[in-house]
């Protein structure tokens, strides 16, 4: 009988400390996950202003600009294109 | 002397005096073990709740707008975050009693405030000003970039706090301003497919309920009260690239002949989809300060004009569909018409022209004379049909519906008059849509500002095939040598198209104001694309379309067909091209 209550306290704890360690580990892992969550976000955020930057880097105007006056591109005269049929393209 | 026989002791009490305490005891302990079954077991809830309530907060779960995109998932308006600088003052307390964790942004020193207004970029006046005095909290700037968001934070100033906000940007800016439009403070559409789409493209704020721990440090998350939802992506029919070529030679037209305003859309004839739309003047949808008068209006949508001539190939598909002409029919464009005391006559008077002529030298004189053996009604019909005098009801905020009035009311001069495109007005977008009909062969196909996949195979039949196949060798006998428009041609492909130059109307009478336009297609053995041109009040010497408005059709188009690799259908001259890049005469 007394073993029997013995070993009984010792069940009851051991499960009431796991208890309190289970929900502490609870918590900061939770702790964690909302750290992650706002980590998240702010790399949402991030990727969101570099798409942005990156449209804005892109805009056609922006690149027609450039082509035109530091690489003097310009599109070719109508009447300086050849076409090629290509059937005899491939010989 | 013998304590044991203390008489006081000796004395017995009556044993159910014990006995009572002892009942009076249990049903005390009784009491309590109720009360604790009530607390714990009955009614547990209560004191549950009452202390979650100490720690539980409920907390938004952001969600952003969604995106709104080109064709080819360019962006072109896309929301971030950003935040939002508050001042929170508490009330005044003696500052004895002040807890140095509970003061608020009325303790800034000057010293302070000029480090958040160097930060702000703002005058440190005015950030004085906006501190409320007392339990009150007020906006200090708006949409702050994060990063000074975070620097101003690190200050650790009381009372100073920043709120999450989006904003939106337009990486494009003004030249797809139009279409997309513009978003309030709140990141509300108001304008262009910001509103129109506001309900697909908003998301959902969620809401949840969590326990926070002393440091504020959420630690447990109880319930979700609503889940956020994420605004959905808009794909737009609109090809950025398309966009802005169309965009930049539209831009070029309206300086070049110092006209006020101008308006150009592509359309792609198997979809109906709109792959761009331009409008000058235009505005930075970046910059809030600029967002008011005229420049705002979508005028290929909202601005209705009168069609002039580019009207007039309805009449000739009319007159080929009525079996009374044909192609080749002879009409006697001589002379003036008469309508009582008023007149019809063309700018250079014409002899005797076949039908197809009367669309190329565009003669007001032949095309009223064919509009003459139809009844109104009939004629009203196919303009209705065509899609005039309602608006297009493409979810487009402000689309006008242009007008046109009942056949009933009209006089045989007005009926005269309808035929060359005055006294009825239409949107440019309606007149580019109208020329589907002649693009397709003979169906008008609905059209679409978000992407299509598949072509549309059945639209609604106006006209036969054969009627929209002999109308489109008319239209490119028009921008051809001897037609009005011989500056819409482009090398290397076949163009149909039609000009028109209308008198604007001032206040009832006509002006000696002009709109020059010019809508056609490309390539002719097949057409892919539309393209319609609205000049407003050139003012530089010339007004007419075939001046004005085609050249900036051929440029949009030319760059259209090459960009989409629409491979060429007219002859090029190779040989001399391959002997000029050999001798190298022109340097490239």
């Amino acid at each position: 009988m007394l073993r029997l209550n013995l070993l009984l306290i010792a069940a009851l704890v051991i499960s009431a400390v796991s208890m309190v360690s289970s929900q502490h580990r609870s918590r900061a892992l939770h702790t964690e996950l909302e750290r992650e969550l706002t980590r998240m976000r702010v790399l949402e955020t991030e990727w969101g202003q570099l798409q942005i930057e990156q449209g804005a880097l892109a805009a056609h105007a922006r690149i027609s600009d450039l082509a035109e006056t530091k690489l003097r591109m310009r599109a070719p005269d109508p009447n300086r294109i050849i076409v090629i049929d290509s059937t005899e393209a491939g010989q | 002397m013998k304590f044991a026989h203390n008489p006081l002791l000796a004395e017995l009490l009556p044993a159910w005096r014990a006995r009572l305490m002892l009942i009076v005891m249990m049903a005390l302990f009784g009491g309590l073990v109720a009360r604790a079954f009530w607390l714990q077991v009955v009614n547990d809830e209560f004191y549950q709740r009452k202390g979650e309530e100490r720690f539980s907060r409920v907390l938004p779960t952001p969600a952003s707008r969604g995106r709104v995109l080109d064709r080819n998932e360019q962006v072109l308006a896309m929301s971030t975050q950003v935040s939002a600088i508050v001042a929170e003052s508490r009330p005044t307390r003696s500052d004895a009693k002040a807890n140095p964790k509970d003061i608020g942004a009325e303790k800034l020193s000057p010293a302070q405030i000029r480090q958040l207004a160097e930060l702000l970029g703002m005058d440190h006046r005015e950030i004085a000003r906006k501190i409320p005095e007392n339990r009150g909290r007020s906006y200090l700037k708006r949409q702050v970039q994060p990063e000074i968001a975070k620097q101003i934070l690190a200050l650790k100033l009381p009372g100073i706090r920043a709120e999450p906000e989006y904003r939106r940007y337009y990486p494009h800016g003004e030249v797809s301003a139009h279409v997309v439009g513009f978003t309030g403070m709140d990141d509300n559409g108001l304008e262009g497919i910001e509103l129109a789409m506001n309900r697909p493209l908003t998301g959902q704020v969620g809401q949840r309920r969590v326990i926070t721990d002393a440091r504020r440090n959420v630690v447990e998350d109880i319930e979700v009260l609503a889940p956020p939802r994420d605004g959905g992506d808009v794909r737009l029919a609109i090809d950025a690239r398309l966009q802005f070529l169309v965009h930049s030679k539209l831009k070029q037209a309206v300086t070049d002949h110092k006209a006020r305003a101008g308006s150009a859309v592509v359309l792609d004839t198997r979809t109906g989809e709109v792959l761009a739309l331009a409008n000058w003047p235009t505005y930075n949808p970046n910059n809030r300060d600029q967002l008011s008068g005229p420049p705002l209006r979508n005028r290929a949508f909202t601005d209705t004009y009168e069609p002039g001539s580019t009207i007039k190939p309805i009449i000739a598909a009319m007159a080929l569909e009525s079996g009374r002409y044909t192609f080749d029919t002879p009409v006697d464009c001589a002379g003036k018409l008469f309508f009582g005391r008023a007149s019809i006559g063309d700018a250079h008077s014409h002899g005797t022209l076949s039908l197809a002529e009367v669309i190329q030298k565009s003669s007001n004189v032949g095309v009223a004379k064919i509009a003459g053996t139809f009844k109104p009604s009939d004629m009203w019909h196919v303009y209705d049909q065509m899609g005039f005098g309602s608006p297009l009801r493409l979810g487009f905020p402000g689309e006008a519906g242009g007008r046109l009035r009942p056949a009933a009311s009209w006089k045989p001069v007005e009926q005269a008059t309808m035929s060359y495109g005055h006294g009825m007005s239409v949107t440019l977008m309606q007149m580019a849509r109208a020329y589907m009909v002649f693009a397709r062969d003979g169906d008008l196909i609905p059209l679409s500002l978000t992407r299509v996949d598949a072509p549309q195979v059945n639209g609604m039949q106006v006209f036969s095939a054969q009627t929209a196949r002999e109308v489109r060798r008319m239209l490119e006998m028009a921008a051809g040598p001897g037609g009005t428009a011989p500056k819409a041609q482009i090398p290397g492909y076949r163009v149909a198209g039609k000009t028109g130059t209308a008198h604007k109307l001032e206040g009832g009478a006509y002006a000696n104001k002009y709109i020059a336009s010019f809508v056609g297609f490309a390539p002719v053995s097949d057409p892919r694309y539309i393209v319609a041109v609205m000049i407003d009040e050139p003012s530089n010497g010339v007004h007419y379309g075939g001046q004005v408005a085609a050249p900036v059709f051929s440029d949009i188009m030319n760059a259209t067909l090459r960009a989409t690799g629409v491979p060429p259908d007219a002859p090029v001259p190779v040989l001399q091209m391959a002997k000029n890049s050999v001798t190298g005469k022109e340097g490239w």
